[in-house]
């Protein structure tokens, strides 16, 4: 099997209950593995159902373990490599705090229009943008508002979801 | 079913009572006093719950284990917050790695105290969550009889395990609404019992196309229950193939039969762990492809193809890619599979299995089990053989700690039935087999139960003695007693240029006198000819009893495969000078 370290995007259906976030990251990390992101939402408000999704760096041997042991806990209702390679749709959402003046904060502008940022706070000297999109497409605008007076990012990981019919 | 009010520590009894639970092992403490008030006034009814009164928590979980191993039940314990769940911890660990269905119910602070650092306040659910199927914190009382089912159910279902449900002080004082156990489902947790009957007849294929195949069985045989065990036997039968065991599926096929070519794994036989390595079909029925068994897992049976039955579908591929997966019940598959293989035409490739066996037959002349006796001192090996054949006519329990003894019971103690060889093998946890003794021993009152232990071991919970005296259990504990932590001593002789670091007893009590000082007999015996005399001593008395066997010091448990070792590269007896571990080897344990 690959020996190749790469990121791994995992998602993983749970009975919402308590301590169950607690069980899924406590496996997560104490099998040694690590996280890079996780989100959490429910998504089923009858069924009470959320959906976590992890991005986790490992070769494709020690994800699949990973989820093995995942599978165990008795809440964890599925749990499957949603990876963009396998086909699988990744999407981030960030606010980008820039300040800057003059030329600087008009090249800021300018660039965010090129990725569809939304400014959704202003001032004189400042700007919130924000911004959908792969987490590659993230971190190529954070890359490039650096030299333009990046102050502050908060993102909310990555959510991921099969392509086509496919379900979990 | 009429809904009942009642206080929460009369709920557990009720919970109990419905799950048919009449027997507990348990230690009381301030935060489950409610729950031992309830026994109390219980004990004049007509069929009060037996509770087992341990002397540590950790022998608490040692003997549900014990209990429900050997009856295939649930073990149930019963102990306070703070140590009292830390020190159940052990046994737990144990129960999950081992896949043993126990509920262990804890006392907690009062809520209004949860998370103030109170007296023996500790975070149970939280240390107990990697040590356990599922656990819960019960916060309501109209909770608590609803997941006091759930736990009976998670625990003994799919591929059963421990779980805890901690019980906060004020929850067991309250007064709530009792609900039935048959109107309460677990909301997700439905494992599968049946596999694929596409899947099943691939299988089959397989079977019949196969030149050199082998049963490789595990404890998922056993803990599927008896019918499960039948139907592996008439199965095995039916093919006439060669079958062999892990240690935890000792007894499920007959150990003295000429199909079972014995145990496998790091201390298996020669005949098994090539039969293994060599084979074309590997038919692996409820067990985990564990590390003891593969050793090297790149060169681990290189040619087969590998058909899997496990009630855990996260253990099909985890470690070893299988080529047809069935995923269900061991009884419910061989059951499908048998009723399959009768309705059709597969046939068994005779001629090549013929052959197959003439192969197996030459390995076993090898005869690895084989070891040099002595006049003067007592062969540990020796000892567990004249200890089985002066047993062998009696149903017998075996229980074992951990270590050079538990290998050479398993290689000669034979077992013909399931539910009869009681030993810790994922954990490894030494100080396991007194109290797991004790839980056979309450499970079966009248059979002979005989733990099997090392004189390093059996002091880690020799404390339960006290249990055993005042609850008249007649545990006999059987000490192959060599001074080293033996297991130990074989690994630093043969990994570590023989510097025995710490792993020599310097200061063992006399154990002749400490079974006097708990109440017990005592029995030493110390050259080969008086061992009958003294063993059949030891089955006679009436009562617990430490027996002392004094064993040659440097013997070592063979065959062996290294670590980082494949099947074909087994340390037999007399070939350990040549070897040479590697470095690679050094660093696995």
């Amino acid at each position: 099997m690959s020996k190749i370290v790469s990121k791994h995007t995992v998602s993983v259906l749970v009975d919402n209950e308590p301590g169950v976030l607690a069980r899924v990251i406590g496996l997560i990390s104490g099998r040694g593995y690590n996280i890079d992101s996780l989100t959490v939402a429910e998504v089923d408000a009858e069924k009470h159902i959320s959906r976590i999704t992890i991005v986790a760096p490992g070769t494709e041997q020690t994800v699949n373990k990973m989820i093995s042991q995942l599978q165990r806990i008795v809440p964890v209702k599925r749990a499957a490599n949603v990876t963009f390679e396998k086909q699988g749709i990744e999407r981030e959402m960030a606010l980008v705090k820039i300040v800057s003046t003059g030329e600087k904060r008009l090249e800021s502008m300018r660039l965010s229009d090129v990725f569809r940022a939304r400014v959704i706070d202003t001032t004189h000297d400042s700007f919130v943008f924000e911004l959908n999109g792969s987490p590659r497409k993230i971190d190529a605008f954070i890359d490039l508002m650096k030299p333009l007076g990046l102050s502050e990012v908060s993102r909310t990981g990555v959510v991921a979801i099969a392509r086509g019919t496919e379900r979990m | 079913m009429v809904n009942i009010h009642m206080t929460g520590a009369q709920m557990v009894l009720k919970a109990f009572e419905d799950h048919q639970v009449d027997t507990i092992f348990g230690y009381p403490g301030g935060a489950v006093l409610p729950i031992y008030d309830e026994l109390a006034k219980e004990r004049d009814t007509n069929q009060p719950i037996r509770h087992y009164l341990v002397r540590h928590e950790q022998g608490a979980s040692h003997s549900a284990e014990g209990y429900a191993r050997s009856s295939g039940k649930v073990g149930v314990m019963l102990v306070t917050s703070g140590p009292g769940v830390t020190n159940s911890v052990t046994g737990l660990t144990d129960a999950m790695m081992d896949s043993i269905p126990i509920v262990c119910i804890s006392g907690q602070v009062p809520t209004h105290l949860i998370g103030t650092d109170a007296f023996q306040e500790c975070d149970a659910v939280g240390i107990t969550r990697p040590c356990t199927k599922h656990n819960w914190l019960v916060k309501d009382i109209d909770d608590l009889s609803r997941i006091l089912h759930e736990a009976f159910y998670v625990a003994s279902s799919g591929r059963p395990g421990p779980v805890l449900v901690d019980i906060p002080k004020d929850i067991q004082f309250q007064t709530g609404t009792y609900i039935g156990p048959e109107t309460v489902k677990h909301k997700s947790y439905r494992p599968k019992l049946k596999a694929n009957i596409d899947q099943i007849d691939d299988a089959l294929k397989l079977i019949t196309n196969a030149e050199k195949p082998i049963f490789y069985t595990g404890g998922g045989v056993i803990n599927s229950g008896n019918a499960a065990v039948q139907l592996l036997r008439e199965f095995v039968r039916l093919t006439g193939f060669p079958i062999t065991s892990t240690l935890q599926g000792l007894g499920a096929y007959p150990g003295d039969d000429s199909q079972f070519i014995g145990m496998l794994g790091m201390h298996g036989t020669y005949e098994a762990n090539m039969a293994m390595n060599e084979c074309d079909l590997m038919i692996n029925i409820g067990a985990r492809f564990d590390d003891r068994i593969t050793g090297k897992i790149d060169e681990f049976s290189p040619n087969s193809k590998k058909i899997h039955i496990d009630i855990d579908p996260s253990s099909i591929n985890k470690i070893v890619k299988v080529d047809v997966p069935l995923i269900g019940d061991v009884a419910h598959v061989l059951e499908d599979s048998i009723k399959l293989w009768k309705s059709k035409v597969y046939k068994i490739n005779k001629a090549p299995l013929k052959e197959w066996w003439k192969t197996i037959d030459k390995w076993k002349e090898i005869d690895s089990l084989k070891y040099t006796n002595d006049k003067n001192t007592i062969k540990p090996q020796y000892a567990i053989q004249r200890l089985y054949e002066l047993t062998k006519d009696k149903d017998v329990f075996v229980t074992t700690e951990v270590g050079q003894h538990q290998m050479w019971a398993a290689q000669y103690y034979k077992f013909n039935k399931p539910n009869r060889w009681i030993t810790s093998g994922g954990l490894g946890t030494m100080g396991f087999g007194l109290p797991a003794a004790i839980g056979a021993q309450v499970a079966h009152p009248d059979k002979l139960v005989i733990d099997i232990a090392g004189e390093a071991s059996i002091l880690m919970c020799i404390q339960e003695m006290s249990t055993a005296l005042q609850h008249k259990l007649p545990v006999k504990i059987f000490i192959i007693n060599n001074q080293y932590m033996g297991m130990v001593r074989q690994w630093q002789e043969l990994l570590h240029d023989k510097r025995y670091s710490h792993s020599y007893t310097d200061a063992l009590p006399d154990f002749v006198k400490l079974a006097e000082a708990y109440g017990a007999k005592g029995i030493r015996a110390q050259k080969p000819h008086e061992l009958d005399k003294a063993i059949n001593e030891m089955i006679e008395y009436d009562g617990p009893v430490i027996f002392d066997c004094v064993v040659e010091q440097n013997e070592n448990v063979f065959p062996m495969i290294p670590s980082g070792k494949a099947h074909n590269e087994m340390l037999l007896g007399d070939e350990t000078e040549k070897e040479e571990i590697s470095d690679e080897g050094k660093v696995l344990v």
